[in-house]
């Protein structure tokens, strides 16, 4: 394309050009770029949802081969999702001729909620020696007395649960109107608390009934309960 | 004596190569992120104080949401680009003995979301381009007894890509009883180890607390 230079003549008195350098100001341009990258950095920080890692036993699809590990009783802590976020607990066991008997002979479940002085507090008050453990540990590994990598501080942590014999044996159940956070929570108290041995098991029918005498609700009969 | 006067002036400051700077990272980071796909439930995860990031392969996700429904998201991120999706369909298809066609398979492998179509309607769903109708279609898939498509999709997936993972994530308010449903499928089918999908709140105890 062509260029059409038109030439200004300058009628009478001759005005003067000035001569500036065109000066873009660049403010705002830089406040807005600014934003954006604040927002960008934000949102690729935050963006990642974190993941919590639980294992569960194998089913034991054959019973006659298989039989369920036997756990001494006085380790074992019971813990049961009830309704309305509460938690149930009660030690030990319950035994056949206990729960089978009419009117079945159960224990007495106490209850406690999630906050830090609920179900934390008896999770430590049993765990104590190994969360003494693991916290010595960790703050020698912070304060540099012992000079090594956080992967391998996590692996010797990982030892320590795995040596441990004296921490209660955590055994989670649910109620049928749990709900999925409270699941959640409470496996993450289990990492909190540092407990070595946990798991996640169905409900049994007379832990409902527990569940429900505690709680006061009038058992609904379902095909769980008759089994 | 008279003092020499300095002439004021503003002090101006050259932001052009500030603004280059900025262009770089800006470009940079638009070009990393990626961006979220909406869920076709939203969801509140709950909080943990786990560290561990989600990984970016290998995920099979299950979306549970508050109303009970159960959704399935295979090829999350980078996995996109081994085409997994299309033939976990084909393998579905022939199980429950629907044929899709190359369309289909398409549109099933760009769908950028968690899918939770029971199988009778998937094809109308892959086939309807109006995004309300995909969206009352996506009844969650079945978990019954009866009919537990949850379990062939686990099944396929699987087969296709031996590495998955599978990951839950459900809201703080779904009920319990079919987050574990979808746990015994998956234990059903030997997936035993779970990735609970997790916001993170950090907290600290100490011992003192506890000496008391």
């Amino acid at each position: 394309m062509a260029e059409v230079i038109v030439e200004e003549k300058g009628k009478g008195g001759k005005k003067k050009a000035k001569k500036h350098p065109p000066r873009i100001d660049m403010t705002p341009m830089v406040d807005l770029m600014c934003l954006l990258i604040t927002f960008f950095m934000l949102t690729t920080a935050f963006s990642k949802a974190k993941i919590m890692e639980i294992i569960l036993p194998e089913k034991i699809k054959d019973p006659t081969k298989q039989e369920a590990p036997r756990i001494s009783a006085s380790r074992t802590l019971n813990i049961i999702l009830g309704p309305e976020n509460k938690v149930y607990v009660y030690p030990g066991s319950v035994k056949p001729e206990e729960y089978s008997a009419v009117p079945p002979v159960l224990p007495p479940l106490t209850d406690t909620d999630f906050s830090p002085e609920g179900i934390r507090k008896v999770l430590l008050e049993r765990n104590r020696a190994l969360f003494k453990k693991i916290d010595e540990f960790n703050q020698q590994v912070i304060s540099g007395k012992i000079p090594i990598s956080q992967d391998s501080a996590k692996v010797l942590v990982s030892q320590l649960k795995t040596d441990d014999d004296t921490g209660p044996i955590v055994l989670i159940k649910a109620y049928k109107t749990a709900n999925y956070g409270n699941f959640v929570d409470i496996l993450d108290e289990m990492n909190i608390c540092g407990i070595a041995r946990y798991t996640f098991m169905p409900i049994a029918w007379y832990e409902e009934r527990m569940v429900e005498r505690a709680a006061g609700i009038t058992p609904v009969p379902t095909a769980s309960a008759t089994k | 004596m008279p003092k020499i006067k300095l002439p004021t002036k503003s002090p101006h400051i050259d932001m052009t190569p500030m603004v280059d700077t900025f262009a770089v990272v800006l470009t940079f980071l638009m070009l990393t992120t990626t961006m979220r796909q909406p869920e076709p439930a939203t969801v509140d995860t709950p909080f943990s104080i786990s560290e561990k990031p989600t990984p970016d392969f290998n995920m099979m996700t299950f979306l549970i949401s508050v109303d009970s429904k159960v959704f399935m998201n295979f090829d999350n991120g980078g996995d996109t680009l081994s085409k997994f999706r299309p033939k976990i369909l084909d393998e579905m298809g022939t199980r429950y003995g629907i044929q899709f066609n190359d369309l289909e398979r398409r549109e099933f492998e760009k769908f950028p979301s968690s899918i939770g179509v029971p199988m009778a309607n998937m094809k109308e769903f892959l086939d309807s381009k109006d995004a309300n109708t995909r969206k009352n279609l996506q009844t969650g898939i079945p978990i019954d007894s009866a009919d537990n498509q949850l379990a062939m999709w686990i099944t396929y997936a699987r087969k296709v890509n031996p590495n998955y993972q599978a990951c839950i994530k459900g809201d703080s308010k779904t009920g319990f009883e079919v987050v574990e449903k979808v746990l015994n499928t998956l234990q059903d089918k030997n997936v035993n180890r779970f990735n609970l999908i997790t916001s993170l709140e950090a907290i600290k105890i100490n011992l003192e607390e506890i000496q008391q």
